[in-house]
């Protein structure tokens, strides 16, 4: 059976976000897929040793509030100081409730399974992001590269 | 149930993690020997169907017993 492939592009840096590149990365590894992550822009936040990722409401109409908060807080209640950080660690709570995975375990699993993961160099240079503070074993690249990769993929996702 | 070689609890886990965790356990076995798994997330079902008929490795048995599910996967 030939090793089948899957490239993902992940451009988000939020904790909600962060979960769609890691969890089909994680799985298509075991599955026995090739794997390979681009991080540009926001998603390159995931590449951090320390996740600091937070999940916001604002203008995200869809996210189940506890506790009815949406029809207590008027959209500019959710601008609120603190309402991030809240909205975060209740998330977060939700998440070990219910079995779901840490970010830094899913993506462990990633690396243990060898999955590439792979920054944009070009965003790297334009935030000035300091790749000390990235995880061992990020390699850095540009479209090209991507390309090389994703034109022999036979799912390619854009997240 | 059949008899088995080898054990895993992914009880009150939820998706990936029974899969990935049973990749491991798989990994780590010799070929034709059987891995129990045990999970409670309704989605395994479906999962270890399709993790079996990817990788190989047959799922010999799947059901709910007592609120969980059992299944058993022969290394291939």
């Amino acid at each position: 059976m030939d090793e089948k492939k899957l490239a993902i592009i992940a451009t988000k840096g939020s904790l909600d976000w962060a979960y769609p590149p890691f969890i089909l990365a994680s799985t298509a590894a075991a599955l026995g897929y090739e794997t390979e992550i681009f991080f540009t822009f926001y998603g390159l936040q995931l590449l951090k040793k320390k996740l600091d990722l937070e999940v916001t409401p604002l203008g995200n109409p869809g996210m189940p509030m506890p506790m009815g908060m949406d029809k207590w807080f008027p959209v500019l209640g959710l601008a609120l100081p603190g309402m991030q950080s809240m909205m975060t660690s209740m998330m977060k709570k939700k998440m070990k409730e219910k079995g779901v995975a840490s970010l830094d375990e899913l993506r462990e699993l990633c690396q243990e399974a060898e999955v590439k993961l792979i920054a944009c160099q070009m965003t790297v240079d334009l935030f000035e992001m300091d790749t000390k503070e990235f995880i061992d074993g990020v390699e850095y690249a540009g479209a090209a590269a991507f390309f090389e990769f994703a034109g022999e993929s036979d799912i390619c996702l854009y997240i | 149930m059949a008899d088995f070689d080898q054990e895993l609890d992914a009880s009150g886990l939820n998706c990936p993690l029974p899969i990935l965790r049973a990749k491991k356990a798989l990994a780590g076995m010799d070929a034709g020997k059987v891995l129990h798994i045990i999970a409670t997330d309704p989605g395994s079902v479906k999962d270890f169907e399709a993790f079996s008929k990817q990788t190989g490795n047959e799922l010999m048995e799947s059901k709910e017993e007592g609120g969980k599910f059992h299944f058993l996967i022969k290394k291939a």
